[in-house]
């Protein structure tokens, strides 16, 4: 294409990240490196009970006995597990019990990342829980939740305080013997976010959960728990930032959802970890595990995803079908810019009879990144009826990016229908010159084609999420058209 | 003569056979080829034989087949009587048929056809040491993966196999039909190697067929490497009909150097194992390589086709079609991986896999790879996995055709699609029969070569006069 949207391209991409920031709070952490003790003082520092200390050994254990995975399509730097600081919470000095008993330095941060959590106590109607490092600063609204029979935590609350629920579901979805980071993340995971929605109770508001890396050197491993019992219902949302900085952090989260008898559960998430500077130095390594299991009759998990920051994203949120007539959804952005690289996709274990998978995904490349749709479509010999499409879309913009499709798809019986396609492409020229020649100019236009583009899957996204989703696809990618 | 190997196929095993044939091996070699049989050998102790764990071989477990005791030998078996063997093909004298038994050129009288315009039709091992030059500029070029365990155990341990060479601006009068027949008293291990030189400007139509006569097992690792030179056009059709004791690792090499124009067909109809790795690279600009697959397998047979297509020049055009029916216990893989690498501007890449599986039995992995390191393409792929249309059955039917008919003609239909691209209409039509059949579960293998004839006493009565092939 023209030099001139070359240009355009270079200025946009070098507009920085914003939520680069640090915040000056104190913080303690754990002694630098990972043994037997390092997951003892995390454990006793919460106050564990029993049970999950063994789980938190069992896993390690099981990691060391395990070998960093090298099959997906990523260069990734060695990682030394001995050099992170595994646990690093903000000083309390005691229970929060209002907004304005916590630190103002931290609220000062929330609010200035757009998430005000007063502000959306007021006004958004969303109940927040924020993570900061690894530890839950903040739950708002869980009084209001509460009377709906919700729970609506930090993880390391429903440690203490609904361990039974914990204990039955922790690890039944994602089992840390699943994969090198889930046993890594089930060792030393320090908070997260814990989400319980009884029987037939359609919670009146978004959950939310904010994460944040501050602190330096530190990893971060968070845990998040929903379930959703018989004929519940909640929509469930997850954002994070992180500092701007050289080195390269690690982020390894697991996010589990069971969804009972005509139960639904959506999860949206816009991904905005630092991504590293123009030459690829620093930013996050995004190593995430997120699975969902329909577990009973015509129940619903639905996963979007916008996926903008990180180095690194490994990540494949999956369902497993097990309940027959139940329906698994993925829909994702992922763009990826400058030096950025992602593998990304979705598993879809099909179990049940009739049950329905879809996944839709739009990977951009842009800058000298790579970026790959992995996915698994898996039909068993018993779900008969199944039925799966799938559709991967890759936009290439420049010429030293790559894009790539590597979808994984089995089929076992012989009334099942599974579709895929893909295609790539570029920007077409004529759209471009279409929105040109009616004054729009070029940078505006590539904005609004790639939204257009996108536009199957940021109309999955809640409200809330969606202005800002669209504020970061384009900010991501302005000028990136070559 | 005895065989050096009565036993299963390990690695250790057969670099101790190495090392104690060298000589015997490279008897044939010029320097330059034995060179590159050494470094098959060294690569070939670097690497081990494929287990379920290593992604390319995921789908496909080869412990049962490379278990069962194999004979090897390091020369041709034993020819007991070749006019029955090639009984069924030797009237058809407007073929240029090469026969092959056990992976051994036949005919040791004529060992290299050279027609007056040029064509060099025979056996690699002649050929060797008649046109060393000839050999040396072309073998290993297109079959150098190192990584590729099969391919290095046959660059390692080959001493015979075809070559033919069309020599630049020759066009072949008639199709060359290639026929491997596998018979032998005992299960049997055979690697052949073939080397096909279509020259700048050339023109080739080659037919490849690997057959078995009986039910004996085998194991069969053949290399092909085929080299299109400018302009040059290929058709080939590889068929595949091997009993169900057997397998089959067939690796095809395809270098395609500038506007030059591929047609390549894969049918296969009967085999225990079939692995099918096609290789195809553009080595030059305005290049065009259509591949085509058909397999329709029953009963536990295996299919796996992995179709690797690299555009490593600009303005390429690529098109695969691959389309299956499985039956009963049969499995099928299919793994397309287009790379279209960071300089090949306006690639044009096309990638189809469709399967039908009519049991809950059977089995399909499909796993459609796209690469690409270039904005300015045009790529799509896509797979779809299910049953007959069922509007399509309901319209038949709601016309008085019996389900069982409404069924047959719908799967002739889907299969129609790869069927239809065959350039050569007497093998076109050989080929639907032999689908009807196959569909119609007749096709089943019997004593005698079920390409040509179903029974030795009957022979199959196709519509058209098979001899004008």
């Amino acid at each position: 294409m023209e030099p001139d949207s070359d240009k355009i391209i270079d200025q946009v991409t070098r507009q920085d990240y914003k939520y680069g920031f640090v915040t000056d709070i104190e913080t303690e952490f754990a002694p630098r490196g990972l043994t037997e003790d390092t997951i003892r003082y995390i454990s006793s520092r919460k106050n564990e009970p029993e049970f999950l200390l063994e789980f938190r050994l069992k896993a390690f254990r099981r990691w060391l006995t395990m070998k960093q995975p090298t099959w997906a399509h990523l260069t990734i730097d060695p990682i030394n597990f001995q050099d992170i600081i595994y646990y690093a919470s903000p000083k309390k000095k005691k229970e929060v019990a209002g907004l304005d008993q916590v630190d103002p330095e931290l609220l000062a941060t929330f609010n200035k990342l757009g998430i005000s959590l007063e502000e959306q106590k007021k006004l958004a109607g969303v109940a927040v829980d924020a993570v900061m490092d690894s530890v839950s600063v903040k739950t708002t609204f869980s009084e209001t939740l509460s009377k709906y029979g919700i729970i609506f935590c930090s993880f390391s609350e429903a440690v203490l305080k609904h361990p039974d629920l914990v204990r039955q579901y922790m690890g039944s979805v994602v089992p840390y013997t699943d994969n090198y980071f889930a046993a890594l993340n089930s060792a030393v995971f320090s908070d997260g976010s814990f989400c319980y929605i009884p029987k037939g109770v359609r919670c009146p508001m978004g959950l939310s959960t904010y994460f944040r890396i501050n602190a330096a050197n530190t990893g971060q491993f968070e845990r998040t728990l929903i379930i959703a019992d018989e004929g519940a219902y909640v929509s469930y949302m997850e954002g994070c930032t992180a500092p701007q900085r050289d080195e390269n952090q690690l982020h390894a989260a697991i996010v589990e959802i069971i969804a009972m008898k005509d139960a639904e559960v959506k999860y949206s998430t816009v991904q905005n970890w630092y991504p590293g500077n123009k030459e690829g130095r620093g930013g996050i390594y995004n190593f995430v595990t997120k699975r969902g299991i329909c577990k009973g009759s015509n129940s619903k998990i639905s996963w979007t995803q916008v996926e903008t920051g990180s180095a690194i994203t490994w990540k494949y949120p999956g369902c497993i079908l097990l309940g027959d007539n139940s329906v698994g959804e993925f829909y994702s952005v992922a763009v990826t810019n400058n030096h950025q690289q992602a593998d990304t996709g979705s598993k879809m274990q099909h179990l049940g009879k009739n049950t329905h998978s879809t996944i839709i995904s739009k990977g951009i490349s842009a800058g000298k990144s790579n970026n790959s749709y992995r996915g698994l479509v898996r039909i068993s010999k018993n779900a008969i009826n199944s039925r799966n499409y799938s559709q991967c879309d890759s936009l290439l913009l420049g010429s030293s990016c790559g894009a790539h499709t590597f979808p994984y798809i089995q089929v076992e019986n012989k009334s099942s229908i599974v579709e895929h396609e893909a295609t790539t492409s570029k920007i077409s020229e004529d759209q471009l010159f279409y929105c040109q020649q009616r004054g729009i100019d070029a940078e505006s236009a590539i904005g609004l084609i790639v939204n257009g583009y996108a536009k199957e899957v940021l109309k999955q996204l809640p409200l809330e999420f969606a202005v800002e989703a669209q504020k970061l696809l384009s900010v991501s990618l302005e000028g990136s058209v070559g | 003569m005895d065989p050096i190997l009565e036993n299963s196929i390990t690695l250790e095993r057969m670099l101790a056979l190495y090392e104690a044939n060298r000589q015997v091996l490279s008897a044939d070699d010029t320097p330059i080829l034995s060179g590159i049989r050494e470094n098959a050998f060294i690569s070939l102790g670097k690497l081990r034989f494929p287990d379920t764990k290593m992604e390319a071989w995921r789908h496909t477990d080869l412990k049962e087949s490379l278990g069962r005791g194999y004979d090897y030998y390091l020369h041709p078996t034993k020819e007991t009587d070749i006019q029955k063997v090639f009984r069924c093909n030797i009237p058809h004298l407007d073929t240029a048929i090469i026969g092959q038994l056990n992976g051994w050129y036949v005919s040791k009288d004529v060992p290299l056809m050279e027609l007056g315009n040029g064509i060099i039709m025979g056996s690699l091992a002649e050929a060797k040491k008649k046109y060393p030059a000839l050999i040396e500029k072309y073998y290993g070029q297109a079959a150098h993966d190192t990584e590729e365990v099969f391919t290095a155990l046959n660059t390692a341990f080959e001493q015979d196999g075809v070559f033919i060479y069309v020599p630049a601006g020759v066009k072949s009068p008639k199709p060359v039909q290639m026929i491997n027949v596998i018979q032998h008293p005992e299960n049997i291990f055979l690697q052949s190697r073939n080397l096909i030189v279509v020259g700048d400007d050339a023109q080739l139509s080659l037919v490849h067929c690997d057959d078995s006569y009986n039910h004996q097992g085998s194991f069969s690792n053949i290399v092909t490497e085929v080299f299109l030179g400018r302009n040059a056009y290929l058709d080939h059709y590889k068929l595949q009909n091997i009993n169900n004791n057997s397998t089959l690792i067939s690796s095809i090499y395809f270098k395609i150097e500038s506007a030059a124009n591929l047609e390549s067909h894969y049918l296969s109809l009967n085999g225990g194992l079939l692995r099918n790795n096609i290789r195809a690279l553009f080595n030059g600009p305005h290049g065009n390589a259509n591949l085509y697959g058909l397999y329709l397998m029953d009963r536990k047979q295996h299919i796996d086709n992995h179709v690797v297509v690299d555009h490593a020049s600009p303005e390429c055009t690529s098109n695969e079609i691959f389309k299956g029916i499985l039956d009963e216990n049969a499995r099928g893989v299919f793994n397309g991986h287009v790379l279209v690498r960071r300089n090949a501007a306006k690639t044009d890449a096309r990638q189809t896999n469709k399967n039908i599986l009519l049991t809950d039995n059977a089995r399909i992995n499909s796993e459609p790879f796209l690469e690409i390191y270039h904005d300015d393409v045009k790529c799509s792929h896509g797979s779809t996995t299910g049953q007959l249309d069922t509007e399509a059955m309901f319209y038949l039917r709601q016309r008085g055709i019996s389900e069982e008919s409404a069924r047959m003609l719908l799967m002739f239909a889907f299969a129609d699609e790869v069927v239809a691209k065959i350039a050569i209409p007497q093998l076109r039509q050989r080929i639907e029969d032999m689908v009807k059949k196959r569909l119609q579960g007749e096709l089943r293998i019997c004593e005698q070569c079920v390409l040509h004839c179903s029974t030795p006493e009957k022979p199959l009565e196709f519509r058209v006069d098979v001899s004008k092939i």
